[in-house]
């Protein structure tokens, strides 16, 4: 897409620019909670998860440039017309048409209309979520997650307490975060409960 | 709009971008070194593409979430622990509540009841007048909750009790032929073997001697102090509040060791597990460590023994060996 600088065009489109901070906040609020609904349905099209999350992420980016020119409202349908157009890219794309894709899409026609229960359910619980996610994260993970939150400990505190490197508190708090989003928002939701 | 040249963000896989956004993250949130230049060149990186900003933004609202566990740590003063037990817990109310006459029925029939857990076990019982009991690690209970007393008897282990104090229905635990009446409490009780230990967070409680009866010992015990029984002697100490948090640690998940020495640290860590630690040396079982550990972990207890003091860690059967 070549910038053309269209002064007059630009001007008018400002108005309805949203910031990043404002997508942001929609992103976080609106778009984050429906992560697991979003996961089990790439993850049926998908090859396996990492291609699942690569979908997702490609997902993320089309809603989020999308909303720069208005945030799209209800965001649930939108996100999922978003889903189901970048999987008939790809199977364009790579001239493989899955049957179950298909299938899938029609099936999702009837779901992406219903206003979910997800966002109310993870508001509710989301400390028993938390929890639960902690839970699940592999122990040497859980237990500087836990200090670092539940406790309040700082990064020299938690070495000197667990008797390892600064840097490698700093690895297993960085492979913390990924296990927890992953754990909260949605990959993982189906093998919880 | 939709060949694979406009989206080359296709083929890039996102672990790569998730990894990097990471890093920034626990960088930018945990590391306590973030100047002025370092936010100048997360933000270039955020500018780059919407697949670096919609990850960091991923990443920021869970570690935001995780901001929440906080409040866990403060739930022994402010709220009622959060936790699937306590999920089943309020699902029992809701099904008692639907049981209506019925229900009330059952909570004013007398009803001696044990609550035991196992190694490496914990629960919380939540009772009709509002009384909570913990229960800690291996431990025996039972309880006679009436309109008329309150009797519970700890045969076994750890409990952590917070009492609806209710002058007319004094709540008393009995104990290693001893008698604790609460006048309005918080209060822990430990009991190993003929050891016993009364640890008061909050109000007031007398422990009384029940046996033998001739030379009873009674103590009014206040906040903050803890009455140890040890070989039929009695003793009181004034505990600090951080002292007390650390033995209630346990509600948390957590074993605190300050200047513990290894001997009785394995023996804490072998209240909660299966897996037993064994200091086979005299001399190793005197050097002291500070921590904090995960109750189910005697894995990292036993890599900073050898990490810290270079001591040798041997695996032999259901036992971790820590030796010279």
């Amino acid at each position: 897409m070549a910038e053309t600088p269209d002064t007059h065009l630009e001007s008018a489109r400002r108005d309805a620019d949203m910031s990043v901070p404002e997508i942001q906040a929609w992103f976080v609020r609106e778009v984050l909670p429906l992560e697991s609904v979003l996961m089990q349905f790439l993850r049926r099209s998908a090859r396996d998860l990492a291609d699942a999350e690569d979908l997702r992420q490609e997902v993320y980016v089309r809603v989020c440039e999308a909303a720069q020119h208005g945030i799209p409202q209800p965001a649930r349908p939108f996100l999922f017309t978003v889903a189901r157009n970048l999987l008939i890219d790809r199977a364009r794309r790579e001239q493989i048409v899955s049957i179950e894709a298909v299938a899938d899409l029609e099936t999702l026609n009837v779901a992406i209309d219903e206003p979910g229960p997800e966002r109310n359910a993870i508001a509710l619980d989301e400390l028993r979520r938390l929890q639960s996610a902690l839970d699940h994260l592999p122990r040497r993970l859980r237990s500087v997650v836990v200090m670092r939150k539940v406790e309040g400990l700082s990064r020299p505190e938690i070495a000197s307490h667990l008797g390892i490197a600064e840097k490698t508190v700093e690895k297993r708090l960085t492979q913390g975060v990924r296990a927890l989003a992953r754990v909260l928002y949605g990959a993982d939701a189906e093998t919880k409960s | 709009m939709s060949s694979a040249e406009e989206h080359p963000r296709m083929v890039r896989d996102a672990s790569g971008v998730e990894e990097e956004a990471a890093a920034w993250l626990v960088k930018r949130r945990d590391s306590g070194a973030w100047g002025e230049h370092d936010e100048v060149a997360l933000n270039r990186w955020l500018d780059e593409d919407w697949s670096h900003r919609v990850a960091y933004w991923r990443l920021d609202a869970a570690w935001n979430s995780a901001d929440k566990l906080g409040v866990l740590r403060w739930r022994d003063e402010l709220r009622p622990r959060v936790s699937p037990l306590l999920m089943k817990l309020a699902a029992g109310i809701a099904v008692l509540a639907l049981l209506g006459a019925g229900a009330g029925f059952l909570l004013r029939a007398p009803s001696p009841k044990t609550y035991q857990t196992a190694v490496g076990g914990r629960e919380l019982v939540s009772f009709a007048d509002g009384t909570q009991i913990e229960l800690n690690t291996d431990t025996v209970l039972r309880t006679m909750m009436t309109t008329k007393e309150r009797m519970v008897w700890l045969d076994r282990g750890e409990a952590y009790f917070q009492v609806k104090h209710n002058a007319a229905h004094p709540f008393v635990v009995m104990v290693g032929g001893h008698r604790v009446t609460d006048l309005g409490t918080k209060f822990l009780i430990r009991r190993d073997g003929a050891r016993l230990e009364v640890a008061l967070v909050e109000g007031r409680v007398r422990l009384s001697q029940t046996a033998p009866a001739k030379r009873a010992q009674t103590a009014m015990l206040g906040k903050g102090e803890e009455a140890v029984v040890a070989k039929g002697r009695l003793s009181v100490t004034q505990k600090t509040s951080a002292e007390l948090a650390n033995e209630l640690s346990w509600r948390r998940g957590f074993l605190v060791f300050r200047h513990t020495s290894l001997a009785r640290a394995a023996a804490e860590f072998n209240r909660y597990n299966g897996q037993k630690v064994v200091i086979a040396d005299d001399l190793a079982a005197s050097l002291t460590i500070d921590g904090t550990f995960l109750t189910d972990d005697p894995g990292a207890f036993t890599d900073a023994a050898q990490t810290v003091f270079g001591l040798r860690v041997t695996k032999r059967g259901n036992e971790i060996v820590i030796s010279r």
